[in-house]
């Protein structure tokens, strides 16, 4: 890519009003490390292992009951969609557990 | 509407003053949804970065916060460590340095610019007063509920945002004839390999309308880290998965972008109200765009007790979507009859518009608040709930159930 070299004298000069320079704001750096919650109880092992590398709980337990398919489907969306790493054989197991703890019993 | 633990007010004009002091100092709140599910704990100050202690923790990573009611009865105003946050994927840089970052505008120009933050903020300033709602604000009341992030009203907030128009940067990069999109990228990116990274695009005459813009700052200060420092795109009128945080390459297209962010996420039914039935199949959908009006009563939380027959001030915001706020109503009767609320100072055409009405239950048992909001396109509010499967778009005229004492 092409890139041109761009002074600020350039920029001052197509502006209608050059505009008093605000003072350019100050690094910032805070802390993301924190993980968050993972999924518990039994038959956990699986969503976790497959499912917080890119998010925490939380949501995902804030759902209203779903469906067994539903919850099949989010899964599949997860993966087709946002190209999750999904170990296919973990997924009854994921789908189970979903079902268990945000299930509506259909 | 929101209940506090389930702890129930005797509401008047000045106990309702103290209602923000009392979430403080909750610990969790249950948003009150339509089958359950929606009790989240309150945030810890510090723990995400500059955002404040007391906000809905919807999710940690990648980061959900959720702003209470209670903050939008403080002022029009949404303060910056107040403010909700989203985002779609957890790998966001966790600092910025000022001085190394560069923004890009490159691709169907005459010249690509690579801009310092000191160039940046060297530029004509803009400010505008501006609405950023999620799309999926309120989706936690959609019935039948749907799967999502599970928000009550408060994925929205207001601020004064500065920076430079989109128009000026455009201009100065030289727009070639044949530009079709304006495509906004940040420094987020996927946690899974290949994940669609973000991003969104704006036609070039809406990118040029003059009053999209980049802001460096929100209410007179930097953004914080998580609402998109240290630039993000602010589209007047539209939902909030527009507005890209941490702006850090603007690409103008010769073609329609084919990015699945555009093409297949945050698609509505093509309808009025973006509404369908939750049985019908293959309704044609479009690109959600425009905001429409909303209005919310801030100051009297739903199953307060209010005392009978004494006179209350209700009062809160309300927003006119893509235009202003012509008018807003109040009811106390489940929306049988309306009284027209006093608004407050207009602050720009896009922000939050304080409103005020004086009232007085007849007598004691339930009652129904509700309030009603039309934009100056003379578009009002509906009676009824819309719904489509992403829980998108939700305006309907919002209920409060009380009980006069």
């Amino acid at each position: 890519m092409k890139k041109l070299a761009f002074s600020l004298t350039a920029l001052l000069a197509f502006g209608s009003i050059a505009a008093l320079a605000a003072e350019a704001p100050k690094s910032v750096k805070i802390d993301l490390s924190n993980p968050g919650p993972y999924f518990t109880g039994d038959g956990s092992d699986a969503i976790n292992a497959n499912c917080t590398a890119c998010h925490s709980a939380e949501m995902v337990l804030a759902q209203p009951a779903l469906s067994r398919a539903a919850w099949q489907a989010e899964v599949g969306k997860m993966m087709k969609v946002y190209k999750a790493s999904v170990d296919e054989q973990d997924i009854p197991a994921i789908v189970e557990y979903l079902s268990k703890v945000r299930g509506n019993g259909s | 509407m929101y209940s506090l633990n389930r702890r129930r007010f005797l509401l008047t004009a000045s106990a309702a003053a103290t209602l923000p002091k009392l979430a403080r100092a909750q610990s969790s709140i249950d948003l009150g949804l339509p089958g359950g599910n929606g009790v989240h704990t309150l945030t810890k100050a510090g723990e995400f970065g500059q955002k404040s202690e007391g906000l809905i923790l919807q999710r940690t990573r990648a980061p959900l916060l959720e702003t209470p009611m209670s903050v939008f009865d403080e002022g029009v105003f949404t303060p910056n460590d107040k403010f909700y946050v989203r985002w779609h994927w957890a790998d966001i840089p966790d600092s910025v340095d000022a001085e190394a970052f560069r923004l890009t505008v490159r691709g169907h120009t005459g010249k690509t610019l690579s801009l310092s933050l000191r160039e940046l903020m060297a530029l004509p300033r803009f400010e505008i007063a501006a609405v950023n709602q999620c799309s999926g604000n309120s989706r936690g009341f959609f019935a039948p509920r749907v799967p999502g992030g599970e928000w009550g009203n408060g994925a929205m907030g207001n601020a004064r945002w500065t920076g430079v128009r989109l128009k000026d940067l455009l201009d100065h990069a030289g727009v070639k004839p044949g530009a079709r999109q304006v495509r906004f990228n940040g420094l987020d990116q996927p946690t899974s390999p290949d994940g669609p990274d973000f991003m969104k695009s704006l036609t070039i005459d809406h990118a040029r309308d003059g009053e999209v813009m980049v802001a460096y700052a929100m209410n007179g200060r930097p953004l914080p880290l998580l609402n998109g420092f240290p630039l993000r795109l602010v589209v007047p009128g539209w939902y909030a998965t527009y507005w890209v945080k941490m702006l850090n390459d603007i690409e103008v297209l010769d073609k329609e972008d084919e990015n699945f962010w555009m093409k297949t996420a945050y698609k509505i039914p093509d309808r009025p109200f973006a509404t369908m039935r939750p049985d019908e199949k293959d309704v044609p959908v479009v690109p959600i765009s425009r905001m429409l009006p909303r209005s919310f009563i801030t100051n009297i939380p739903a199953q307060s007790r209010i005392a009978a027959t004494a006179p209350v001030k209700a009062r809160g915001i309300a927003f006119g979507g893509d235009s202003g706020v012509k008018e807003v109503d109040f009811s106390t009767d489940d929306g049988k009859s309306w009284q027209t609320a006093k608004l407050g100072k207009d602050e720009g055409t896009y922000g939050f518009r304080r409103w005020e009405a004086d009232f007085t239950l007849p007598g004691p048992g339930a009652h129904t608040l509700k309030v009603r909001c039309t934009n100056t396109r003379g578009e009002t509010q509906p009676d009824q709930p819309n719904w489509n499967p992403s829980g998108y778009m939700r305006s309907v005229i919002e209920a409060t159930p009380v009980e006069a004492v």
